[in-house]
């Protein structure tokens, strides 16, 4: 009986919120007297995966084969599944993301594992292996048995409150067995904004909506998010308008972000806005509207100009580093 | 073309939502009944394919008798028939396991949902159900065009998005803006009433059980800061919320 945490890697080095999906692996093993390994895929180098140790793995498994430097869901399953059975794992951990849910359902169905996504707390053994996670967009919680003898759980950010150790995980060579079926799908071009904080990854995020009249002003957006060393968001309409891409809308058909702080400029706070904020830590909302609604699921409050506020902000980040 | 869209029959994104019976079962009392957002976006790009190149588009719904009213707008879209399973969509492998069971039974080109319900979120099922079937799963899909036998796509990814191509047959999550939502005209809605509803029972079990459901807890007061102090939030957001 063990555990095993699928970490994504992006540009060769173990992704955040996989971090936290090792750390989240590690406490699930101490409280079953288990182990932690990891299973990193694609380029790397063995000092970005002993990373790893940090976070309380003892081994990470890198697949290093050319053929997975390109995240493919059917390769990365057969990969993942393998590693599954090669270390006898009883729990898959890994973090929610488009990949991740991808090939944590397929890995579920070759395994006839229970899967459980968007979980937010460590699990309850006291009966069985149960776990808290989100449902209805964040609008509610459910408490869920995994009744299969393998499962798979897929965390959601800041489920888990990482503390850094100083351990150290040894590195090993994984080759898998792979066949063409696993390489059916091409991908025939990649269009990724480069040197921006990812959004799903971000600690911290501002966000933007139509009371910035226009896209031409989300320089004072940026700024702010520069300062702060934030990533940007945006609200449906302002995606819609395609003022901003579609991968910065947040909100129930967008992305579903829980940073530690979400600063909404210029957004009323429609219902499907909030469902994509709602587990965030602490929400600040700067609107000229003190009617907006988005004021009621707010920590923090400013009823102002998004023109006059958003650069006065930035100052102050500035003056204060 | 043969496609298959599977729907979901979920609470309105503007639905109050609440529990009964200790807190164990969802109070549908007063909530209104949509088809998913995403699995909408489905159902109109299947449509538009049929349009382009013939065939025909089959909803599938697991779920018990209240989906038929999502079941039949469905149809009114644009669909030539209906299954549902009748049950009630508890665990997602099971779900799964009905949507490969069914799509089993023929020989379906593409394989259409929504990249995840707006009920429960996993975004599992496209990925359960291409595995099940040994096929491949992609999501979510924002663009689909189909060249023969060949499906050309885009896919959204952390950051951007990627473009890619596989041959069919494919399971794919959908999302904007993959169609345009497609809006029923008073002759589908009259078509639909006689297009056929096949009712089957499920196969299976579930993996997981859900025990118990909970709220968050209510938040508290909003801080107001007047906005002629504005920089004071920084100093709040670092020494009393310990964000920063």
């Amino acid at each position: 009986m063990s555990v095993l945490v699928f970490a994504e890697l992006d540009n060769g080095s173990i992704k955040k919120s996989s971090l936290e999906a090792i750390y989240y692996g590690s406490e699930v093993a101490k409280a079953k007297g288990s182990s932690v390994t990891v299973l990193a895929i694609g380029e790397s180098s063995n000092e970005a995966l002993a990373i790893a140790g940090k976070y309380g793995a003892s081994k990470v498994l890198w697949a290093s084969d050319a053929r997975l430097n390109v995240a493919s869901i059917q390769a990365y399953s057969s990969v993942l599944a393998e590693a599954v059975n090669a270390t006898s794992a009883e729990f898959v951990i890994l973090s929610k993301s488009s990949l991740g849910d991808a090939v944590s359902a397929r890995v579920s169905a070759k395994l006839k594992a229970s899967i459980v996504s968007n979980v937010v707390d460590l699990p309850d053994f006291s009966s069985g292996v149960t776990v808290k996670r989100s449902i209805y967009t964040g609008k509610a919680f459910a408490t869920v048995a995994l009744t299969a003898d393998k499962k798979v759980i897929a965390i959601k950010k800041n489920a888990v409150n990482v503390v850094e150790g100083d351990g150290s995980a040894s590195v090993e060579n994984f080759a898998p067995s792979l066949n063409d079926a696993d390489f059916a799908v091409k991908v025939t071009g990649t269009h990724k904004a480069s040197g921006q904080v990812s959004l799903p990854e971000a600690d911290l995020v501002v966000s933007a909506g139509r009371g910035l009249k226009g896209p031409e002003n989300w320089g004072i957006v940026e700024d702010l998010a520069n300062a702060l060393g934030a990533a940007t968001a945006c609200s449906k309409p302002v995606s819609d308008l395609d003022w901003r891409p579609h991968h910065e809308h947040v909100g129930q058909t967008g992305i579903k972000v829980s940073p530690n702080l979400y600063i909404a400029c210029g957004i009323s706070g429609a219902i499907q806005h909030l469902a994509g904020v709602n587990s965030s830590k602490v929400i600040v909302v700067i609107n000229k509207d003190p009617e907006a609604p988005f004021f009621k699921a707010a920590d923090y409050g400013i009823v102002g100009d998004v023109f006059d506020v958003l650069p006065r902000l930035t100052k102050a980040i500035q003056a204060a580093k | 073309m043969k496609i298959l869209v599977c729907i979901t029959n979920v609470p309105d994104t503007t639905a109050k939502i609440s529990f009964t019976d200790g807190d164990t079962k969802f109070n549908k009392t007063g909530v209104q009944y949509i088809c998913g957002p995403y699995d909408d976006y489905a159902l109109s790009r299947a449509v538009e394919l049929k349009e382009q190149h013939g065939g025909t588009v089959t909803v599938l719904n697991v779920g018990e008798a209240e989906s038929e009213q999502v079941i039949r707008k469905c149809l009114a879209i644009g669909a030539d028939d209906a299954i549902r399973v009748n049950t009630e969509p508890t665990d997602s492998y099971f779900v799964a396991e009905q949507i490969a069971h069914i799509a089993s039974q023929e020989n379906y080109d593409l394989i259409l949902m929504g990249r995840e319900s707006i009920d429960f979120n996993s975004g599992v099922i496209h990925g359960l159900v291409g595995e099940m079937l040994g096929i491949p799963s992609l999501s979510p899909v924002m663009k689909l065009e189909i060249d023969g036998g060949v499906a050309k796509m885009t896919r959204e990814i952390e950051g951007g998005k990627e473009d890619i191509e596989a041959s069919l047959p494919l399971v794919l999550g959908c999302q904007e803006p993959i169609a345009e939502w497609k809006i029923p005209n008073m002759r589908g809605i009259m078509s639909a009433r006689t297009k056929p509803l096949k009712v089957v029972e499920p196969v299976g079990v579930g993996l997981t059980i859900t025990e118990k459901y909970a709220l968050p807890a209510p938040k508290g007061a909003v801080k107001m800061i007047p906005a002629e102090e504005a920089e004071k939030l920084i100093d709040l957001l670092k020494n009393e919320a310990k964000v920063l």
